[in-house]
């Protein structure tokens, strides 16, 4: 079992290591406490809503190294794209079908942008 | 009286309900009248129909809503593509 | 033109397979249509009035002959012989099978092609200046830059849910063919000091709450491009309102919290972006803007033309601009026949198009935003010819940007959104207004219908624009006056109350004679009614 999580507005002045952040919490005031930080869960109420992406990449993009989940309207066709974000863990309302998680993982191996979760872009492969 | 109306999920025709089935005529529609809901909940869930509703129909069994006149009849101006062409766009 | 290399191909073709496969759980059950919807949409695939509706990607309106007949093929095998080229430089099919889509987005990737973001939350299909790489007035070729940000916003992880749809155009030249500032971002590529740059317009916008995009950034320079869209999209996706679909617009964000917030906003998250290395090297830059080297013109071309046949020499006059290259010209294929439906081609002429790009404009065409179709590159010893197997094909009208050139929107009767039928609306007006002669006598007036205030058939950017709206279940039309897309943009004023469908179009006759009475000089219409204003019009409307 890990630490239990705190909500976002519990966050500020605790000493957890574990955070959830929904949509509009800016992700950006965790970033002095990456260190500490082992557990990020950013929820997605609805899978229509973006932000989620946002703070995913936010916060790998300033080097943080924990356990980045995703939880809630999480649909299995959104998660290649949430891997690419950063997030690599996965807390769906629905469970995910494996082996539609597993096709769609294989399926685009080279993205045309410079992603945070260490994927080469085209561009890279292209130019070296 | 109520007709229900949706898309043909594989071929996406606009299709009607006939008390037996989907039609694509809406001349073959019938009045679905308090078994509506019903009706469509257990058809949308067999997928024999997508994206279905009921609609009031008038007098004439036509939609009394010119956009579903316009689905029953198609296009206005290619009267060679639709199912009904000869159904008017104004309420009766 | 681009060409695919191993990559680009890859990806589309996982495209194929992926829609393939969210096809096969739709029709069997395992997923639901909410859930398949934006998947579906992210393909270009809406549920319309009548079936479902395929639109296909035509990257900055630009295409080459064996796409173009590509489209024609699809049009005769899966839809019902006939496309429909839209005011975003795409095609959209209208009579489509779900079960069909698979194999209809195999053959568009056989040839290059898809229909990637045409729809849903996104960054859509990039546009830009139809006469790009061919006009006299251009400081560089847009489409390179186009190219890049195609690749960059394709299947982008962080920008595929945005609060709302994202739309993108790149022009290179002072005179605005593509309504760059009613787009979420407007680019116009510049020149400072003699580097090419940026320069960009964000927030602009159609719809019901019409914007003109202000300037955020006077010049990026080519290697900052991609971190600063980037910074520009990420201050949107948190921040861009998602409470309400109609205030979710970038426009609405920075109306609200001001564009110099919004400016110091995108410099702050810029600062950050920058360091992350997302620019490809110049290198990729160059890359791709080799594809877009001009063609191998005849620099022994002649520049003379024999103008004898008088059709042809009004259709030289109205249609065919002049080429930044000696001895050839711009073609202009206006596919508007009168009482036809502004941009509906059928199969054969379509395939007539691709052969005539073949042929004689080194086998490339464009779209325009006035969803007519442009053969970039045509040698003007060659334009007798053109416009005869145009003419042969009901495809040389010589009305282009007259008022029988009009933008129609598919209005209700195809589209599940509309309030009034927008086609036989224009189709009335081209009839009344069949004669050639009145129509060069009036001039370019640009007139543009939308069926409801989603405004896809640009009304709000029209000289004179058309509006239908819902009055009691019965379909009526509003006109405003004034709007433009182009360089001197502006956003039409309602003139006041709405017109049943022959209400409309006499009410346009009106408006067009009151301008031939109170004209002066060769001033177009646009620039009367910013002359005289307002109240001159609506006298003539309402008397
Ligand atoms: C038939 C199916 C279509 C649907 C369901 C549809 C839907 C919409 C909606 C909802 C908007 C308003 C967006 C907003 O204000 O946030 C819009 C705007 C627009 N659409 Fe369409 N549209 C359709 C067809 C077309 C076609 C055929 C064209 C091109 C001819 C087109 C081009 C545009 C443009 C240019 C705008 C306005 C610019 C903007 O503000 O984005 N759409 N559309
Ligand atoms: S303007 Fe309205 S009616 Fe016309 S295509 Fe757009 S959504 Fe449909």
């Amino acid at each position: 079992m890990g630490d239990p999580i705190v909500s976002f507005a519990e966050f500020e002045g605790s000493n957890a290591t574990a955070v959830r952040i929904a949509p509009g919490d800016d992700a950006r005031v965790l970033l002095p406490h990456l260190d500490r930080l082992t557990l990020v869960e950013v929820t997605f109420p609805a899978f229509r809503d973006g932000r989620g992406y946002s703070s995913a990449r936010i916060l790998r993009e300033s080097g943080y190294k924990g356990t980045l989940r995703a939880a809630g309207d999480v649909l299995v066709d959104q998660v290649p794209y949430m891997k690419r974000c950063g997030f690599d863990d996965f807390a769906p309302n629905a469970p995910l079908d494996q082996t539609v998680v597993e096709k769609l993982s294989g399926l685009y191996p080279e993205p045309y942008q410079r992603t945070v979760d260490g994927a080469v872009p085209v561009w890279k492969l292209r130019h070296g | 009286m109520k007709l229900l109306t949706g898309n043909d999920l594989g071929s996406g025709d606009v299709v009607w309900w006939t008390g037996k089935g989907w039609s694509r005529n809406v001349h073959e529609a019938v009045d679905a009248g308090d078994a509506a809901e019903a009706i469509l909940k257990e058809e949308e869930a067999a997928r024999r129909v997508n994206a279905s509703y009921a609609v009031d129909a008038g007098a004439d069994g036509l939609p009394l809503h010119i956009k579903d006149r316009v689905r029953a009849a198609g296009p206005s101006v290619r009267k060679d593509l639709g199912v009904n062409p000869e159904i008017r766009l104004e309420k009766a | 033109m681009y060409q695919y290399d191993k990559y680009d191909q890859a990806i589309v073709d996982a495209r194929v397979e992926e829609f393939r496969d969210q096809v096969r759980r739709r029709m069997a059950g395992e997923i639901t249509e909410d859930q398949f919807k934006p998947l579906r949409l992210m393909n270009g695939l809406y549920l319309q009035l009548h079936a479902y509706m395929l639109r296909v990607a035509i990257p900055y309106g630009t295409l080459s002959g064996k796409q173009m007949k590509m489209l024609g093929h699809i049009a005769r095998k899966y839809d019902r012989d006939y496309g429909h080229f839209t005011t975003r430089q795409n095609l959209q099919y209208n009579w489509i099978k779900l079960e069909d889509t698979p194999d209809i987005l195999a053959d568009l990737a056989s040839v290059e092609m898809h229909a990637i973001q045409t729809s849903g939350n996104c960054i859509r299909n990039i546009s830009s200046d139809q006469y790009a790489g061919a006009a006299a007035d251009e400081v560089t070729d847009p489409r390179p830059w186009a190219e890049l940000l195609r690749q960059w916003s394709t299947f982008h992880p962080e920008f595929s849910y945005l609060p709302r749809k994202f739309k993108i155009a790149v022009i290179a030249s002072a005179e605005d063919r593509a309504a760059m500032r009613l787009h979420d971002i407007g680019i116009e590529l510049v020149k400072k000091d003699g580097v090419l740059g940026a320069r960009i317009f964000v927030g602009g916008g159609m719809g019901r709450t019409p914007m003109i995009a202000p300037e955020i950034n006077p010049f990026v320079p080519a290697e900052d491009l991609l971190s600063y869209l980037e910074a520009c999209l990420r201050v949107y996706n948190r921040y861009g309102r998602r409470d309400n679909a109609y205030k979710a617009r970038i426009k609405i964000l920075i109306h609200e919290h001001g564009a110099d917030n919004y400016r110091a906003d995108v410099a702050k998250e810029f600062a950050h972006v920058k360091t992350l290395g997302l620019d490809p090297p110049l290198a990729e830059f160059d890359r791709i803007t080799a594809f877009f080297a001009a063609p191998a013109f005849d620099a022994t071309a002649a520049d003379d033309l024999d103008l004898s046949d008088p059709d042809f020499a009004v259709w030289v006059d109205q249609n065919v601009k002049p080429h930044k290259a000696k001895g050839y010209a711009i073609v202009n294929i206006a596919v508007k026949p009168t009482g036809g439906i502004p941009g509906d081609a059928t199969s054969d002429q379509i395939d007539l198009m691709a052969d005539l790009a073949t042929a004689y404009s080194f086998d490339e065409l464009r779209v325009t935003h006035a969803q007519n179709i442009v053969l970039p590159h045509v040698k003007k010893a060659d334009l007798y010819a053109v416009w005869q197997k145009l003419n042969d094909a009901g495809l040389a009208n010589a009305n282009l940007d007259l008022i029988s050139d009009i933008i129609a929107c598919p209005g209700l009767d195809y589209c599940s959104l509309a309030n009034a039928r927008s086609i036989p609306v224009a189709q009335k007006i081209s009839e009344r207004f069949a004669d050639l002669e009145r129509q060069r006598d009036i001039g370019e007036l640009k007139l543009k219908i939308s069926g409801c205030i989603n405004a896809c058939g640009h009304h709000h950017a029209g000289h004179i624009g058309i509006l239908g709206v819902d009055k009691k279940g019965v379909e009526n039309y509003q006109i405003t006056l004034g709007g433009s897309g182009a360089e001197d943009v502006s956003i039409g004023k309602i003139m006041g109350p709405g017109f049943d469908e022959n209400g409309a179009v006499d009410a346009i006759e009106r408006i067009v004679e009151k301008y031939r009475e109170v004209r002066e000089g060769d001033e177009r219409f646009l620039d009367t009614y910013r002359r005289v204003g307002n109240d001159v019009f609506k006298e003539a409307i309402y008397g």
